[in-house]
């Protein structure tokens, strides 16, 4: 599915990389624990958390995640955001909770990693 | 090529830069996807735990055509038990830590993982130094 489907799915406010919701995604990983992200080997996974901060937008850097879906209406401070624009990575936020949204998307086709 | 830097503890907000640094630095030097990602989530968790459980250190890489050498020394206090931290799920991270997504105990065991040699200098009241060793000669990992 596209970033775009994503957001339509879990009724999703784009806050940066609006210029990238065409972008196909085929895995997703819901976690709050970054070491687990950092266990990932493949690229292209949407990354579901409920870990508003920093370090959740460093270890999608570090791991070259390009697309974060924070639940229950978190909202990313501004320095995460230029971290995140920096990088090229989309920032979505949706007011569903990680169960519900996961749920969905998997439900529509997104593919989880294990 | 040969590069330095400094690492505070305590300061969350600033964990990674060098990580993020050190990746740049790799990229521009054209190391295939696979390296870069391995080294880099081996330094990042490193840099992580001098942050959240060190007094602060430096993290020094050494680039070469066959190998990376990444050397993470920090000033203390140590780790008392070292086989037992680098048991998965062990972890005397603090709540601040948790709540910055570490502390679950894996970083020791990523590092281990993602590094070809890795040697680990440490012990109760004693600085902890870290060296780990990733070798480039692997062509596939090149692609
Ligand atoms: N640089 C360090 N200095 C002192 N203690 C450390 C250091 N790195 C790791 N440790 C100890 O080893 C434990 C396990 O580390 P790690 O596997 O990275 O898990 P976590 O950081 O999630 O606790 C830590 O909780 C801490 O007690
Ligand atoms: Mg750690």
């Amino acid at each position: 599915m596209t970033l775009r489907d994503v957001v339509q799915i879990v009724d999703g406010t784009v806050l940066c990389g609006e210029d990238n919701l065409g972008r196909e995604v085929h895995l997703g990983f819901a976690s709050d624990l970054m070491s687990d992200v950092l266990t990932l080997l493949a690229d292209d996974i949407l990354l579901i958390t409920g870990l508003s901060n920093n370090q959740a937008i460093r270890t999608a850097e570090m791991s070259d995640i390009l697309q974060i879906l924070f639940v229950r209406n978190k909202r990313p401070t501004k320095t995460m955001l230029d971290l995140a624009k920096e990088h090229g990575i989309t920032v979505i936020t949706t007011p569903y909770s990680m169960f519900r949204s996961s749920g969905l998307l998997f439900s529509k086709g997104l593919q989880p990693v294990y | 090529m040969h590069v330095s830097f400094q690492v505070q503890a305590g300061d969350f907000s600033n964990a990674g830069k060098v990580s993020s640094t050190v990746k740049g630095i790799l990229k521009q030097l054209n190391l295939g996807p696979v390296h870069v990602k391995r080294i880099i989530v081996a330094l990042y968790e490193a840099e992580v735990n001098v942050v959240a459980h060190s007094y602060g250190g430096t993290i020094t890489c050494e680039v070469e055509p066959e190998s990376v050498d990444i050397l993470v020394c920090d000033t203390g206090p140590g780790i008392p038990d070292l086989d037992l931290a680098m048991t998965e799920g062990w972890s005397t991270a603090t709540t601040e830590v948790r709540e910055m997504g570490f502390g679950a105990g894996m970083g020791l065991a990523n590092i281990r993982k993602n590094t070809d040699r890795l040697a680990i200098d440490t012990g109760e009241g004693k600085p902890t130094k870290i060296h780990m060793c990733f070798d480039l000669a692997n062509g596939a990992a090149h692609a």
